[in-house]
């Protein structure tokens, strides 16, 4: 489809205020054309004001916006043939059948898919002729990418397509992603899932405060942290440890607080962890709690606010 | 590739699909103003005259006349007290009291028809009963005025009632719907057009109309008689003209409304006025002459008008046509205002 290096999704200083709330405050952002680009951020970060700026429903206040090297109010139908959407907390028409509903959304595109590609694509095969209203959150969130993925978009834009979903859904939605991404497609998604964004996403940028905050790999952003490992430990006696000595065991990078939990970001468990355990013991410490998990874009974006993707 | 069809089809299909889906529409357009068409129309129905009541005071001579009196069909005749008789005359359950003798007396209140009428009935009957001759012989045709009856004046009403309701709710529901779960604002990622978008809704009303039409004045033919005096094609572009109309205030009514309360506040608001000055159950005749030109500028009034003037005095269109003026301006003022102010997402 593009060679790489190509740009899908070029925005310069995107600025949108609603009021007083400044919602987007001066974001750049390059997706790479075939690659899966994702906006990783809490709730009421910017990104869903973002996205539809990007897609041509929200005016900027500022900023210059470039989609398949094409702008906004030059050509904007030959454009939105070009681009795959799917929407937040889009409610597609109760009463109409799957196949109804794709049929209307295929009408609106000059080439794309047949319908049985899309029900397959989607696995709703079996539910061809069923009312949307009786379909499951999983399968109308399915149906939602499908209409989507009609017309065989260039670009595909995909707001929190998973929030809400049980597991299971959520990893089919996974599949689909990888496989319109295998068939070269761009796709750019936005999450409050660390994980969804680390599976899925080539690059990750993590947004707050309608700011890019960071960019890059999943890995890299990991690495950023300078270590690869989160302990995590709590005392019976809640208060009783100092951060000094936490910060100078061995492998040790960070050292961070949430109520009476500890957090170390560490490069080596192996030694950490004995070092930690040593040092209590010589206190007579008790622990309540201890693990350790590989660290992930949740801890790089609490690294860099203070606070969880959750939160909001 | 697979074969695609025509947006604008499309669209009109999902909305037609949409509607036949939902009971309670059905219901409203197309069964409620049937039931509607019968209950009002056996309420008002024409009755036979009615034959008058009277009596004939006791005393010599009272049995025979009154039994003579009661073979005419068009009195009920009893013998009763003197006091009896008067007291019912008094109350107006009896139009007239006979004291018989040799000059017969009528007892009645002239200032009701009914006595008056009594009072020549009988006189008629006692006079030929006594021997009069009519020396000249008359005959007599009845005759009943095509389209004289309230069902005549109704079932026309009730169709520009529909015209307007199912305009008005088919489209603003659906639509302020639409917005409120951001379908939309999905379709307007899309490169459908928004000018196809909404002439959808006016091609599935124009459908709808044509089941309405059907449903109503079929009813009226097979259940009432109710005849289409003017051409078929004239009622066909009355009500279509009146379907559009109705549309584009719909249309405006839901141009910015996000909720479903609202746009209904909204929409009662427009048609109120109509229901009742319009004519649709009666005629606005009935109303001061200082408010006829308000009432003559609503939509439905010269709506009604044309419709009744082809369905039932079976004039021409081109009497018609200034009225359709005025519905069509309402229309295709309120479908630009509505375009120009609408609230995609």
């Amino acid at each position: 489809m593009s060679c790489a290096g190509e740009l899908a999704v070029r925005c310069q200083g995107l600025k949108k205020r609603y009021g007083n709330v400044v919602a987007v405050d001066g974001l750049d952002l390059e997706v790479r054309a075939g690659e899966c680009f994702g906006l990783l951020g809490p709730n009421g970060a910017g990104k869903t004001t973002t996205v539809e700026i990007l897609e041509g429903l929200l005016q900027p206040d500022a900023g210059d916006v470039q989609i398949l090297d094409m702008r906004w109010g030059e050509d904007d139908r030959a454009l939105r043939q070009r681009l795959g959407v799917q929407l937040q907390e889009t409610q597609l028409a109760e009463k109409l059948t799957v196949e109804e509903t794709l049929r209307l959304f295929r009408s609106f595109f000059k080439r794309g898919r047949s319908l049985d590609d899309v029900l397959k694509l989607v696995q709703l095969e079996d539910k061809r002729n069923a009312w949307v209203s009786r379909l499951s959150g999983g399968q109308q969130q399915r149906l939602a990418v499908a209409c989507a993925l009609v017309s065989h978009p260039e670009l595909l834009f995909l707001d929190e397509p998973t929030t809400g979903l049980d597991p299971q859904s959520r990893r089919q939605l996974w599949d689909l992603i990888v496989e319109f991404k295998s068939t070269g497609g761009t796709v750019l998604l936005t999450t409050h899932y660390m994980e969804e964004a680390h599976r899925l996403c080539d690059r990750v940028a993590i947004i707050d405060h309608g700011q890019v905050i960071a960019l890059g790999t999943p890995n890299q952003l990991i690495a950023t942290l300078g270590a690869e490992h989160v302990v995590e430990f709590a005392l019976e006696d809640g208060d009783a440890v100092a951060d000094q000595w936490l910060g100078q065991l061995p492998g040790v990078e960070e050292v961070r607080r949430e109520h009476d939990v500890v957090f170390l970001t560490v490069s080596e468990v192996h030694r950490s962890v004995p070092a930690l355990l040593n040092k209590l013991r010589e206190q007579n410490l008790t622990l309540s709690r201890l693990t350790t998990h590989h660290a992930t874009l949740e801890d790089v974006f609490v690294a860099l606010t203070g606070r969880h993707l959750r939160d909001g | 590739m697979a074969r695609r069809q025509h947006p604008l089809w499309e669209l009109t299909r999902a909305r037609l699909l949409e509607f036949i889906r939902e009971p309670e529409a059905i219901f409203w357009v197309f069964v409620f103003p049937v039931l509607l068409a019968l209950g009002l129309g056996i309420a008002f129905r024409n009755r036979p005259a009615e034959s008058l009541r009277i009596a004939v005071q006791e005393g010599p001579g009272a049995v025979p006349l009154a039994e003579n009196l009661d073979n005419s069909p068009e009195l009920r005749a009893r013998v009763l007290p003197a006091a009896v008789a008067q007291n019912d005359l008094r109350t107006g359950k009896l139009a007239l009291v006979v004291i018989p003798g040799d000059s017969v007396t009528f007892v009645y209140d002239p200032t009701r028809s009914e006595g008056r009428l009594a009072r020549r009935v009988v006189d008629d009957a006692v006079q030929r009963a006594a021997g009069r001759s009519d020396p000249r012989a008359t005959g007599e045709r009845h005759l009943t005025e095509p389209g004289s009856r309230y069902i005549d004046f109704l079932i026309p009403g009730l169709l520009g009632l529909n015209l307007m309701g199912s305009g008005m709710w088919g489209i603003g529901f659906n639509i302020v719907q639409a917005r409120r779960r951001r379908l939309l604002k999905r379709l307007l990622a899309t490169p459908m057009l928004r000018s196809h978008y909404l002439l959808a809704y006016a091609l599935s009303r124009f459908i709808f109309m044509l089941a309405e039409l059907a449903a109503l004045v079929g009813f009226g033919w097979l259940v009432f008689d109710v005849r289409v005096h003017g051409s078929v094609i004239d009622l066909l572009m009355v009500s279509a003209i009146g379907a559009l109309a109705f549309s584009g205030l719909g249309l405006l009514a839901a141009s910015r409304a996000r909720t479903v309360e609202g746009v209904s506040g909204i929409m009662n608001l427009i048609m109120m006025p109509m229901w009742i000055f319009s004519g649709v159950f009666f005629s606005y005749a009935n109303f001061p002459d200082a408010m006829q030109p308000f009432i003559h500028a609503l939509p439905l009034t010269p709506l009604l008008d044309a419709l009744r003037s082809v369905m039932t005095d079976g004039a021409p269109l081109v009497e018609s046509l200034h009225r359709l003026a005025i519905v069509g301006a309402w229309g295709g003022l309120s479908f630009a205002a509505a375009l120009k102010i609408f609230r995609w997402s």
